[in-house]
């Protein structure tokens, strides 16, 4: 097995992990800003899922040089939709903070077992 | 200039940059105006579409004008007309009946906001719908997904916040599950347009990989769909929306997604991995049977007439599925066809309980008591709709419940057992539709002294609209019937 | 040797994962989450993906960080110790991770030259950006041009966000609540206002050289958005916010964002009325490619616009919210 091999596994098992930990923390944990540090998490698994597999052996970010010949360039397409998704992902975070916010205002709390009791 | 070919970029487009534009609209009620007349266009584009469709055309376009899998493509067959009739129609009605009911509950400062999150929100189910490219969908689901949470936050009192933060949450889940499930055929086939991977998909000789992502799919657009058990969100997201929001999102949201589920399953998967069909069923079926009693019963004992009909829509949806889990010809034209009817009778229901919601703040049952009273008009609506969602005949729940059985009957030995299924949920769905007649018509009211009026003549008017449409396509089921099965031709030929 | 440290980092970033859950502190846990997006951004350094690496310190390290922190200062900063929902999150969490493994079987090695991936359309872009659009960044000829609907899509996406921060916090603070605008921020600490003065016209300048050398380098109108906000919330920061949105009124952030936002799409519909497709940039000049390069540049400047415009409002609407007594 040679180095390159290890890491690609490596790459997949880390991505199964962060993604199995960032779930947990979603479902787990009862706090609101918690949960969404937890979907952030789990997120940034996907994220790191798609641009493994953009990796070409003994490639180079995928920009075109003049002039130079035999070029081998990473896959430029899952680094746009990934481009795209950490966007998404901004986007989803700074909604659910304001609901968060709004969440304490109305209820005094951010502990989702408190705000059930509360209603 | 001929704009027909670009109409389904138009479809999507309008909404969407009229979206920004709406936020300049300050002065009082202009921001309603000009969403309402978009919606209408768009409604209007959907139905030419439909129309030509139903002639046997086929729309595609190559975005940028790069043809399809290097570009993004978008195809419009009989099944996604017959979706973008629903989503367009349910708002534009929705839209036309809000103003009265909008200006009460949402601060008028605040309404240009509200309205372009409703026009976003109604792009991105449109796009979705259009789109023929799996990571395109997934960029307009979020479309439609953020501008729905910020329309359910818009919420009356603070339970529309937890309740809009689940569905942040598991919405955002079910997103998640989808993008590793487009990921992983991805890698296995090097393509994101849906065709194209129906074609290389067969090519595949480790099929690991794929089915994890079959299994990712569905269950993230199970989840966006609402299907049983994944439907913990929509209770308190429809009961604590602003009313108008619920009329719109309750008659197509869950349905783009449970149609997305169907395109891209019978599109991609179902000819090409070997016994795919039978997991479909074997996975979908049980859900969906779950899902029609249990739901068919909590709508029962529901207090709440906003959660009963929540309930009641997780229930309809399982009819769709279980439509869809036959892998048949009549199945899907059933699911297709319940679709649309379900919308109609649902979005009906809802509309008449913004009606309610105009004079009453609490819409328990309980509080709802005698009101047909003071509103015969609203109540009348509503006793047609519910017929509708029962399934009486002469209203156009019926057609599709009937196609429902028929397709049923086919299933060999199951069949007398999913017949008796859809026959007690339909005794249920009488059980709650019952509740409420009763409640409006029968009961005494807690305040004898409290007398009002009618709702407001603009709602009333839509809610009667929607009502007789779910009387006209009961005796008139032609033209979305043709649409239905040519979908459920196209979907088993997977041409779509 | 890049192996070695690749390993290393995926490493830490499994251990800051944990630590992440671990932590009660949600101050701490927003601090570990923003060193997370960094080994993230760095990782993806090493997969070749540069404007991807460039956006998650951008957007991941930066602005997500400093959203998180002006949401925690209007909430709390703890976590309670509760103990409930354990069981299923473990039974879901195991599930999956059996899923995940099931798919390891038969997955591609890295790297192949000859997996599925690397064969399909990937050569087609790499062949065909050098002919069809003549400039060398491939990344951004398919985000701005063959793929430039999903951009569109993406902007409409940050549109949705800051129009709903501002729908959800629009309604008034509880009473009680106490805000003074001009006592925030770091004016009495004179090293990290001089130092910090000093950054923001380079962080800026840097945002615009990102902004218009996208089709040369890594970059682009997100990175160069979400470059230019980070510099005014580093203004925001040093001199309160009041100072910051004097420099910088909501209106003219808000213009941003609808101007962005119609500039795309005002591209899109020119091309429609020149005889083209939707976004199909071609028609806009005599010579296609150069017509190409056009349509990218104004479309790459309507995306820095409405993000930069986007990202800032956002951070305003909590920054600027009176704090629950």
């Amino acid at each position: 097995m040679n180095l390159l091999e290890l890491l690609g596994y490596f790459n997949y098992w880390v991505f199964a992990i962060v993604l199995t930990v960032g779930l947990y923390t979603v479902i787990a944990k009862v706090n609101l800003v918690k949960k969404l540090i937890g979907l952030s998490i789990f997120q940034s698994a996907v994220f790191l899922m798609y641009i493994t597999m953009d990796k070409v052996e003994g490639g180079t970010a995928p920009i075109i040089q003049k002039g130079v010949e035999n070029q081998v360039f990473s896959n430029p397409l899952p680094q746009v939709l990934i481009l795209t998704a950490i966007v998404v992902g901004v986007s989803t975070l700074s909604l659910g903070l304001a609901i968060v916010v709004r969440i304490y205002e109305a209820y005094g709390t951010i502990e989702e077992n408190e705000i059930l009791d509360a209603d | 200039m001929d704009l027909t070919p670009h109409l389904p970029a138009l479809q999507v487009i309008v909404p969407m940059l009229f979206s920004p534009l709406v936020l300049l609209l300050k002065p009082r009620g202009l921001a309603w105006a000009g969403a309402t007349a978009v919606a209408l266009l768009s409604f209007a584009i959907a139905l030419n579409m439909a129309i030509a469709v139903a002639d046997g055309a086929h729309f595609k376009y190559d975005m940028g004008g790069w043809e399809a899998p290097y570009g993004i493509e978008l195809s419009v067959g009989a099944f996604s007309a017959l979706l973008l009739l629903i989503v367009t129609g349910a708002a534009a009605a929705a839209l036309l009946a809000s103003r009265p009911s909008v200006d009460r509950q949402i601060e008028l400062e605040r309404q240009p906001l509200f309205y372009s999150a409703w026009l976003l929100a109604l792009a991105g189910l449109v796009g979705i719908v259009v789109s023929a490219d799996a990571f395109n969908i997934f960029v307009f689901m979020e479309i439609s997904s953020l501008a729905s949470y910020v329309l359910i936050a818009g919420g009356p009192d603070r339970r529309a916040l937890p309740a809009v933060f689940k569905y942040l949450i598991m919405g955002t889940i079910g997103a998640t599950f989808y993008l590793i499930g487009v990921g992983l055929v991805y890698m296995m086939t090097g393509t994101l347009n849906l065709a194209d991977m129906a074609a290389r998909i067969g090519g595949v000789t480790d099929i690991n990989p794929l089915l994890v992502a079959a299994g990712f799919i569905t269950i993230g657009l199970a989840l966006k769909a609402a299907v049983f058990p994944l439907h913990v969100w929509v209770p308190n997201a429809y009961a604590h929306a602003p009313h108008m929001v619920t009329v719109f999102l309750a008659a197509c949201a869950t349905k783009v997604a449970i149609y997305v589920l169907i395109r891209f399953d019978f599109w991609v998967f179902q000819a090409n991995l070997e016994q795919h069909a039978l997991q479909f069923s074997l996975f979908l079926m049980p859900l969906a049977l779950l899902g029609i009693l249990v739901a068919s019963a909590v709508a029962v004992f529901e207090g709440h007439i906003k959660r009963l009909l929540a309930m009641s829509s997780v229930a309809q949806i399982g009819y769709i599925v279980l439509g869809a889990s036959f892998v048949t010809e009549s199945g899907l034209t059933a699911a297709s066809s319940h679709m649309f009817n379900h919308a109609l009778a649902k979005g009906g229901l809802f509309l008449a309980i913004a009606g309610l919601g105009y004079h009453y703040r609490d819409l328990s049952l309980a509080q709802l008591a005698g009101a047909a009273r003071n509103m015969p008009w609203t109540a009348a609506a509503m006793v047609i709709c519910g017929f509708s969602l029962i399934g009486i005949p002469g209203t156009a729940g019926f057609i599709s419940k009937w196609l429902l059985i028929n397709a049923a009957l086919d299933e060999g030995r199951l069949a007398w057992v999913l017949v008796a299924i859809i026959l007690v949920s339909s005794l249920m769905a009488l059980a709650y539709v019952w509740r409420i007649i009763e409640t409006l018509y029968f009961k005494t009211p807690v305040d004898e002294e409290a007398v009002h009026g009618e709702a407001p003549l603009q709602l009333l008017l839509v809610t009667w609209l929607v009502a007789i449409a779910n009387i006209f396509f009961g005796l008139f089921p032609q033209f979305p019937l043709a649409l239905s099965s040519a979908a459920a031709q196209l979907l088993l030929r997977q041409t779509l | 040797m890049i192996i070695i440290f690749a390993l290393f980092l995926l490493s830490l970033l499994v251990i800051t994962a944990l630590a992440i859950v671990r932590t009660k502190n949600l101050f701490v846990a927003v601090m570990l989450t923003s060193i997370f997006s960094l080994l993230m951004a760095a990782n993806f350094f090493i997969l070749d993906a540069a404007d991807v690496a460039l956006t998650e310190a951008a957007v991941g390290a930066g602005i997500t960080t400093v959203i998180f922190l002006s949401a925690l200062a209007l909430t709390v900063e703890r976590e309670k110790k509760v103990r409930s929902g354990r069981r299923l999150a473990m039974v879901v969490v195991a599930i999956l991770a059996t899923i995940m493994i099931y798919a390891t079987f038969d997955k591609p090695r890295l790297g192949d030259p000859e997996a599925p991936v690397h064969q399909h359309l990937a050569p087609w872009y790499l062949e065909n950006t050098p002919v069809l659009m003549d400039f060398p960044n491939v990344v951004t000829a398919v985000l701005g041009s063959f793929r430039g609907y999903d951009t569109l899509g993406e902007v409409f996406v940050v549109f949705a966000a800051s129009i709903g921060v501002l729908f959800i916090l629009g309604v008034k603070p509880p009473e009680g609540s106490s805000y003074d605008p001009e006592a925030s921020g770091l004016r009495h600490h004179l090293i990290p206002q001089v130092v910090g003065r000093l950054l923001i016209p380079f962080i800026v300048l840097f945002g615009l050289y990102v902004q218009f050398h996208g089709e040369y380098g890594p970059g682009g109108g997100f990175q160069a958005g979400a470059l230019i906000a980070s510099g005014v919330i580093l203004y925001a920061l040093l001199e309160g916010e009041a100072a910051a949105l004097r420099a910088v009124p909501q209106s003219v952030l808000m213009g941003l964002v609808i101007g962005g936002a119609c500039l795309y799409g005002a591209v899109g519909i020119v091309c429609v009325l020149l005889g083209g497709n939707f976004l199909e940039y071609s028609v806009l000049a005599s010579d296609p490619a150069k017509g190409q390069q056009l349509g990218i540049l104004l479309i790459e400047a309507g995306v820095g616009m409405a993000v930069c415009g986007a990202l800032l409002t956002i951070f305003h609407a909590f920054a600027a919210r009176p704090m629950r007594s």
